[in-house]
């Protein structure tokens, strides 16, 4: 089998496992709690922070939420509504993950008015977009680090280097599908929260946490105990915690095998261009690990079991939105027709993926191909 | 020295069956269950099952269940979402004055945005009395949130009563189950909420994972927005690994309610028959006759509260003062405020006991003889 879908999800290592059960199993207390076992919980829930922190290099205090969707949420309901006296207007991109999207429309109907930055045939927007949509009210601008459809990589440095100049507005930054392989600089002054999740990274389901600078303020989702510095009430999931900041170690460890992945990328478009009703949507500056193509004329889900049948895994545009049957908005914003739009695939690497995996996809490939020329017509 | 941990009600361990299932599980159903593919379905299989079995456990249907981040997000699903989507009927809330504070909080956030807040008192009993409800029930009352099994008293409430005073009524009726989940059967027909909240890991299943039960004809505004997940009630991939452990951490309750229940009666009985009959000078707070059986909550005359927490973590033994979630300092207690007023001397002397399965009567024993020694002590100081 090879599993060619992790940006969906990946396989959560052994290490990964083994830590959130060790501190499952020995280290059970409520980190509220007072006596020795909550203490001992809240050490660790302390330690894997500080790890986190080293591990990133930064500054940043880390807020443990139940994954990306979640560190999204309070990222940007939190900064729109404890700054919404001084302006209502918010700035991000058509092709931002639906855990953004959804709540900027959320937004929209709750007296936020949001621009949705149109980006190029290659996905990506350009600083001086986000310069020209800024207003006075403007007070938030969310924009995501590596698009989870086609693995376009936005300009954050730039943004943030021109948004250090407007200190009056928050940068968020979704770097869920970022994380492990493409640098994002942390400590950038103009950036004031980082999205980052769990389960794309080997670690687990339900596991992600927020980084924010330490003067933003932000309101919360859950309103209960003081957890999180109170910005996240709830018990906290100190295994999940520990988990994840293993994941994050291996995550920042394996990044340098990521460079191998550009040479498995020609290999796959070399291959992937010589199919005349084969469109390659993830151009060459897109991230190495998401290739997205459309082959038109037969709906996807068709062309991912077949792919299946041969062992190969692969799947159509992101997971969270996979069941609607309607072309993907991300490509759509790219300028695609609809017929290239609603037959997307995208396989997606692991910074560990064996070259010979995509010899063998490439073998793969042309078998489908060859079994559904006739349906092609 | 062996740790004799008297926290359940804060948190409990993983039950034995929860480990080696969440073990067993894991390399099965790593896949998103969002994915079409044979990793997708097959740990959406796994999710389904969870889902159902979940279900019937309160005798809810398959399409009733949320699951969320806890016990937390689930008051606070119910609360906002319940609120929100019902705001054209009125501006009326009714809760108690006892509530946890994932329910206080949310409460207080619907006062700053304008909502007509009662807080229902309690008296010495712990509980909350029909005839306030009663009074305080208006035709504009949208929603009522009252708990079942109070966390630091183990008081319960007439929740019954209320079910069947909302009948007829607009009203959307919430309990916070999380501590009367794990010891008593809860029938969503016998006790006709349309709104329940429980947590994992206050019954030996994983940490971060809970559910609220949503009755099918009740609207709810969805709280965490993205994908299509839950039916698009709670938005984010889905925390499988603690799904499936929350799960069978009720199958287990579900084979053991009843020994448990029986084994936290005995334990509690013990402990307050035995703290009777010795130099320990105390009285339990809260009417015993409505106590659940896994929490005693104790006044201990001319003591400290938190020289007693000292002490007994001292001594090894591990209890609280009441909700944990007031991390760090000690404040009064909410709940004894509500029950005594602000003045009252057991604010600043009582300890909560709950009892879990692995409990003994030997340790209910070292804990009596503990508190002998500790409150002598205290008192001479005192
Ligand atoms: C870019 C991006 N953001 C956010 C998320 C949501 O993260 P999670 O699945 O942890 O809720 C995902 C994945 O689903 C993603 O790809
Ligand atoms: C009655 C009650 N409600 C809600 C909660 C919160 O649940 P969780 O810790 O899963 O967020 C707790 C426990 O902390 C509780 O005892």
């Amino acid at each position: 089998m090879i599993y060619l879908d992790n940006s969906a999800t990946t396989k959560p290592y052994k290490e990964v496992l083994d830590s959130y059960q060790t501190v499952a199993m020995d280290f059970f207390g409520n980190p509220s709690s007072v006596h020795g076992l909550g203490g001992e919980a809240e050490l660790i829930l302390k330690k894997a922070k500080s790890q986190i922190k080293t591990m990133l290099n930064t500054e940043h205090d880390i807020i443990f939420t139940s994954g990306g969707t979640e560190s999204n949420n309070l990222a940007i309901k939190g900064i729109a509504h404890e700054l919404r006296d001084r302006g209502n207007h918010i700035i991000t991109t058509t092709v931002e993950h639906p855990s953004v999207l959804e709540v900027c429309r959320h937004l929209e109907q709750n007296g936020f008015s949001v621009t949705y930055l149109p980006v190029n045939e290659n996905g990506k927007i350009t600083v001086d977009q986000v310069n020209a949509a800024i207003q006075k009210d403007t007070i938030l601008v969310s924009v995501m680090h590596v698009n989870n459809e086609i693995g376009a990589i936005q300009p954050i440095e730039e943004i943030a280097d021109l948004l250090i100049s407007h200190p009056r507005i928050r940068f968020h930054t979704d770097h869920v599908q970022g994380l492990g392989k493409i640098n994002l600089p942390y400590n950038h002054g103009g950036i004031d929260a980082i999205t980052i999740s769990g389960h794309k990274i080997h670690g687990l389901k339900g596991t992600g946490c927020l980084l924010k600078k330490k003067n933003l303020v932000l309101q919360t989702l859950s309103h209960g105990g003081s957890q999180e510095f109170g910005y996240r009430a709830g018990t906290e999931n100190v295994a999940g915690a520990v988990s994840l900041a293993k994941a994050i170690r291996y995550a920042v460890e394996e990044q340098k095998n990521y460079q191998h992945l550009a040479k498995l990328k020609d290999l796959l478009i070399e291959e992937l261009l010589t199919y005349g009703r084969i469109h390659i949507n993830s151009d060459e500056d897109c991230a190495d690990h998401i290739i997205n193509f459309s082959i038109t004329g037969v709906k996807p889900e068709v062309m991912i079991h077949a792919f299946e049948e041969k062992d190969v895994i692969l799947s159509t545009k992101s997971a969270c939105s996979s069941k609607n049957e309607d072309a993907s908005y991300v490509l759509l914003a790219c300028g695609r027709d609809d017929d290239v739009a609603s037959s997307a695939i995208r396989l997606s690497m692991d910074v560990n993926q064996d070259r010979q995996d995509i010899v063998e996809f490439n073998k793969v490939l042309k078998d489908v191909m060859e079994q559904y020329k006739d349906v092609m017509g | 020295m062996d740790y004799i941990y008297l926290d359940h009600a804060a948190t409990t361990p993983l039950h034995q069956s929860v480990q080696s299932e969440m073990k067993e599980m894991i390399s099965k159903a790593f896949g998103n269950p969002s994915s079409i593919h044979h990793f997708g379905r097959e740990t959406r299989k796994v999710l389904d099952r969870a889902r159902e079995n979940v279900a019937t456990s309160i005798n809810a249907k398959f399409n009733e269940i949320i699951f969320t981040s806890g016990g937390t997000e689930a008051n606070n699903l119910a609360i906002f979402g319940a609120v929100e989507a019902n705001k054209d009927k009125g501006n009326h809330v009714i809760t108690s004055e006892i509530e946890h504070h994932a329910v206080l909080h949310p409460f207080e956030e619907l006062e700053r945005k304008g909502y007509e807040v009662t807080y229902l008192p309690v008296d010495t009993s712990g509980t909350i009395s029909m005839a306030d409800f009663q009074k305080e029930l208006r035709d504009d009352t949208i929603f009522v949130s009252v708990m079942t099994v109070n966390n630091e008293t183990g008081i319960r409430q007439p929740v019954e009563k209320i079910a069947d005073q909302l009948k007829d009524h607009q009203a959307i009726f919430h309990t916070d189950a999380v501590q009367a989940y794990g010891v008593e059967s809860i029938d969503v027909n016998e006790l006709p909420v349309d709104l329940l909240t429980v947590s994992s890991h206050k019954i030996y299943g994983p940490k971060g994972i809970g559910f609220l039960y949503k009755n099918h004809s009740i609207h709810v505004k969805q709280q965490l927005f993205g994908g299509e997940q839950e039916r698009k009630w709670r938005s984010g991939t889905e925390n499988v690994l603690a799904i499936v452990g929350f799960d069978q951490a009720i199958r287990s309750l579900k084979e053991e309610l009843n020994s448990r229940k029986k084994h936290y009666e005995k334990l509690s009985n013990e402990f307050i028959k035995q703290l009777q009959a010795s130099d320990v000078i105390c009285s339990i707070n809260g009417e015993t006759s409505l106590r659940s059986p896994h929490i005693v909550n104790v006044s201990f005359e001319q003591t400290d509260v938190e020289q007693l927490l000292m002490n007994l973590d001292l001594e090894g033994i591990a209890v609280s003062s009441g909700s944990a979630c007031t991390a760090g300092s000690i404040n009064p207690s909410h709940v004894l405020t509500a029950m005594y007023g602000e003045e009252d001397a057991r604010l600043r002397n009582s300890v909560r006991f709950s009892f879990g399965k692995d409990n003994n009567l030997d340790d209910i024993k070292r804990v009596v003889n503990t508190l002998e020694k500790i409150t002598s002590r205290l008192r001479r100081l005192a």
